[in-house]
C-alpha cells in the first residue's frame, strides 16, 4: 500500500471506528461508554470526508456529537446505576454469537451481490456537490416524496417521544 | 488546492489545536507548587462535605429538550442542501420546503400545547 | 494560504526534502499562521474585555502592567502558571484533563475556515457554514464532560443547564444562519460574502440578523443568557472544580468564541471585509473585517455589562416560544418572497453578480416584509407583558391587603 495522506488518514480513522467501539463495549460506566461511541463515531466521519462527501461528514458530527452524545448522556442520567453495570448483566458468550453471526451476514451482504452488483467497475468522476443534493430533494422524478416523507417521520417521532416521556412523567418516573 | 488536500488543512488543524491550549498546562506542570492534601483535592460544596452519589437521577425535562432539539437538528440537516439549491428551484421547490418546514412546526406547537417546553 | 503552501511545498522539494514530508511541514507552516490570528487576539480580548466593563461600571481597569495595562494578561497568565492545580480525587482523570483542550480547541478550529481578505483564508470549504456549527458541537460536548468528570454536584447541574441552553439556543441559530446560506446559494463563506457585493444581508433581513446575535449571545454564555456562571444560584457553573491554567482555558476559549462569533456576523451580514477600497489593498480590507467584528464584539460587551440575568425558566420559553418560531416564520416568509420576485423576474438569481440597483426592489420587498414581522412581533410582545403584568398585580392585591389589616 502506498504511503500517502489518505492511507494515513485511511489508518487513524480506522484506529478511531474500532478503538471506540472496543471502547464502549469494554467500559463499564455509561458516560465513558457515549464518549467511546463519539470517538467511534467521529472515525465514521472521517471516512466520509475520505469520499469526498464532506456534506456527510459535517452532518455525522452535527447529529451525532451535537445532538445524540447530549441525548444519551441525558438519557443515562435518568437511569439509576450510571457507574456501575452489575456484573449479572453481561454475558459473554451469547453476546459473542450474536455479534460473529450479525459480522456474517454483512460480510455476506457486502461482498455477494444478491441483487446483481451495485458496485461500479471505477470510481465515478463527477463528485455531487451540496446543490445537487438540495435540488434531488425537490426535484418531482428525484427525491421529494422521500423528502416529505422524513419530515412526517421527524413529526411522528417527536410526537411519540412527547407523549411517552410525558406521560411516564405522570406516573411520576 | 483539491479537496483532499483543502481537508488535510483541516487535519494538520484538528490535530494542532488541543495542541495550543495544552502547551500552557504542560508549562503550568513543570512550575506549579505540589502541595496537595486530603482536603484539598476532595469535592468543593461551599465547605460541607459531600453527600451521597453526584451521578444520580436527573429530571426528565432536560432529555425532552434534547429530543425536541435532536429532531430540529436532523431538519436543519435536510434544510441545508435545500437553502444551497434555492435559488436555482422553481416555484414547486419553495413549496416543499415549506411543506416540509410547516409539519415539523405542527411537532413543535404539539408540544408547546402539551406543555412539553416548559421549564418544571 | 493555497499559494504559500504550494510555494513552500517546492521550495522544500528543490532543497531535497521528501515530496510528502514537504506538503505535511508546508500544511503546519499554514495552520500556524492562521492560528496564530486568535491567539494572539485572546490576548487583546482579555484586555479589551477587562477594560470595558470597567468603564461601564465606572471604573478604571488595568492600569499598572505596561502602557494603559495592556500587559497585564500576560501578567495574568504568569500567575496562572505558577498556580497549583486541583484535580480532585473523585474526578474521572482523564476525561477531566481533555475537557478543557477540547473546549479551547473547537474555538481555534473555527478560524480555519474564516476568510480574512478575499485571498487570505486558510481553506474555503464548500460547506463552510455548516462546519463552523458542527465545530461548535465539540465545544457544547466539552462542557458536558468537564461538568460529568468533576464529580461535583454543582458542576453537573451546571453542565446539564448549560448544554440544554446551548442545545436550544442552536436551533434559531442555524435557522437564521439558513437565512445567509439561502441569500448566497452557498454555504462557502467566501461566497457568502461575495454575494454581498450589491447589498449587506443585514439590509436584506435584518430580523435574522437579530435572531443570530442574540442566539450567539446565548451560545458563548453571556448575560442575559449567562446561566455559565451562574455564581449565585450554581457556585460557579460547570467549571467549578477546575483551577489554574485549566481554568484559564475556559475562560480564555470564552472570550476568543464571542470575537469569533463577532467576524461570522461581520461575514455573514456585514459584508465582511467589503468597505470603501477594500480592493486597494488587502490590509484594508483585513482592516475592514477586524472593525466590523470588532464592533459587533464591543456591542456584545456593552449588552453584557448592561442587562441582568434571567431565569432558566424563562430562557428556555424565550427560545422555545418565541425565538424559535420566529426563526421558521422568518425563513419561510423570506424565501417564499424572493422565489415569487425571482419568478417575476423583479429578483436575480445570482446575488454575486447583482449590483446595487438591481437589487432595489428586492430589498425594499424584504425590508417591508421584514418591518411589518416586526411591528406585529413587538404588538404581541407588549400584549404578553401586559398580561404578565396583570396576573403578578392580581397575585399582589391579597398580600397588601393581608399587611394593611
Amino acid at each position: 500500500m502506498e504511503l500517502n495522506a489518505i492511507t494515513i488518514g485511511f489508518v487513524v480513522f480506522t484506529i478511531f471506528t474500532l478503538g471506540g467501539g472496543f471502547g464502549v463495549v469494554t467500559t463499564r460506566n455509561l458516560f465513558q461508554g457515549t464518549i467511546w461511541l463519539m470517538v467511534s463515531l467521529f472515525g465514521v466521519a472521517g471516512y466520509f470526508i475520505l469520499l469526498s462527501a464532506p456534506f456527510l461528514a459535517a452532518v455525522q458530527i452535527l447529529v451525532y456529537i451535537g445532538a445524540i452524545a447530549i441525548l444519551i448522556t441525558f438519557a443515562v442520567m435518568l437511569t439509576r446505576s450510571v457507574t456501575r453495570i452489575k456484573e449479572r448483566y453481561i454475558r459473554i458468550v451469547p453476546s459473542f454469537i450474536g455479534s460473529l453471526l450479525l459480522f456474517l451476514i454483512l460480510l455476506f451482504g457486502v461482498t455477494v451481490p444478491i441483487f446483481g452488483s451495485h458496485l461500479p467497475e471505477s470510481a465515478p468522476q463527477y463528485v455531487a456537490s451540496t446543490r445537487d443534493l438540495g435540488m434531488a430533494l425537490v426535484d418531482e422524478n428525484g427525491y421529494v416524496v422521500p423528502f416529505l416523507l422524513a419530515s412526517v417521520l421527524l413529526t411522528a417521532a417527536m410526537i411519540g417521544a412527547i407523549f411517552i416521556a410525558r406521560d411516564e412523567k405522570a406516573k411520576g418516573g | 488546492m483539491n479537496v483532499l488536500n483543502e481537508w488535510a488543512f483541516i487535519g494538520v488543524f484538528a490535530v494542532m489545536a488541543p495542541v495550543f491550549p495544552a502547551l500552557p498546562i504542560v508549562i503550568a506542570w513543570l512550575f506549579r507548587p505540589r502541595k496537595p492534601n486530603v482536603l484539598k483535592s476532595s469535592t468543593y460544596e461551599c465547605g460541607v462535605e459531600t453527600i451521597g452519589d453526584t451521578w444520580v437521577q436527573f429530571r426528565v425535562q432536560y432529555y425532552i429538550y434534547g429530543l425536541i432539539f435532536l429532531v430540529f437538528d436532523v431538519e436543519m440537516v435536510f434544510l441545508f442542501p435545500w437553502a444551497v439549491a434555492y435559488n436555482e428551484m422553481s416555484l414547486f421547490g419553495f413549496v416543499a420546503g415549506f411543506l416540509f418546514i410547516f409539519l415539523l412546526t405542527d411537532a413543535l406547537f404539539y408540544a408547546w400545547k402539551k406543555n412539553a417546553l416548559d421549564w418544571k | 494560504m493555497d499559494e504559500l503552501c504550494t510555494g513552500l511545498c517546492q521550495i522544500l522539494v528543490e532543497s531535497g526534502a521528501d515530496a510528502g514530508l514537504a506538503q505535511f511541514l508546508s500544511l503546519l507552516v499554514g495552520v500556524l499562521l492562521v492560528s496564530g490570528i486568535p491567539l494572539v487576539t485572546v490576548i487583546v480580548l482579555i484586555w479589551v474585555e477587562r477594560k470595558v466593563a470597567a468603564r461601564i461600571q465606572d471604573r478604571i481597569g488595568p492600569n499598572r502592567v505596561g502602557p494603559v495595562g495592556l500587559l497585564q494578561t500576560i501578567a495574568d497568565m504568569i500567575k496562572l502558571l505558577s498556580k497549583e492545580d486541583i484535580t480532585p480525587t473523585a474526578a474521572d482523570r482523564v476525561l477531566y484533563n481533555a475537557a478543557p483542550l477540547v473546549s479551547f480547541a473547537s474555538v481555534v478550529l473555527i478560524w480555519a475556515v474564516i476568510p480574512f481578505t478575499p485571498f487570505h483564508f486558510g481553506v474555503d470549504l464548500e460547506i463552510g457554514a455548516l462546519f463552523f456549527v458542527a465545530i461548535a458541537s465539540f465545544g457544547t460536548l466539552a462542557i458536558m464532560v468537564a461538568g460529568w468528570a468533576s464529580n461535583n454536584k454543582y458542576a453537573l447541574l451546571g453542565a446539564f443547564r448549560v448544554v440544554s441552553l446551548l442545545v436550544s439556543y442552536e436551533v434559531p441559530l442555524v435557522f437564521a444562519l439558513l437565512v445567509p446560506v439561502l441569500l448566497a446559494g452557498s454555504m462557502s463563506l467566501l461566497d457568502i460574502v461575495h454575494a454581498q457585493t450589491g447589498m449587506w444581508f443585514v439590509v436584506l433581513s435584518p430580523l435574522a440578523f437579530v435572531i443570530f446575535y442574540v442566539s450567539s449571545q446565548a451560545e458563548t454564555g453571556r448575560a442575559p443568557f449567562d446561566l455559565i456562571e451562574a455564581e449565585s444560584e450554581l457556585v460557579a457553573g460547570f467549571n467549578i472544580e477546575y483551577s489554574g491554567m485549566k481554568f484559564g482555558m475556559f475562560f480564555a476559549a470564552e472570550f476568543l468564541h464571542v470575537f469569533t462569533n463577532g467576524i461570522l456576523m461581520a461575514l455573514l451580514f456585514f459584508g465582511g471585509w467589503m468597505g470603501p477600497l477594500y480592493y486597494e489593498s488587502p490590509l484594508i480590507a483585513f482592516a475592514w473585517l477586524g472593525a466590523k467584528g470588532g464592533l459587533i464584539y464591543f456591542t456584545t460587551l456593552w449588552l453584557r455589562n448592561t442587562v441582568p440575568r434571567l431565569r432558566i425558566d424563562q430562557i428556555m420559553a424565550f427560545n422555545w416560544k418565541f425565538l424559535v418560531p420566529l426563526s421558521i416564520a422568518n425563513l419561510i416568509f423570506i424565501s417564499l418572497a424572493l422565489k415569487v420576485m425571482q419568478e417575476l423576474g423583479a429578483s436575480p438569481r445570482n446575488l454575486a453578480e447583482a449590483g446595487f440597483v438591481e437589487l432595489l426592489p428586492t430589498t425594499v420587498v424584504l425590508l417591508v416584509i421584514n418591518g411589518a414581522m416586526t411591528i406585529y412581533l413587538l404588538g404581541l410582545l407588549r400584549k404578553r407583558g401586559q398580561e404578565a403584568r396583570r396576573e403578578s398585580m392580581a397575585a399582589r392585591v391579597p398580600l397588601a391587603q393581608a399587611a394593611a389589616d
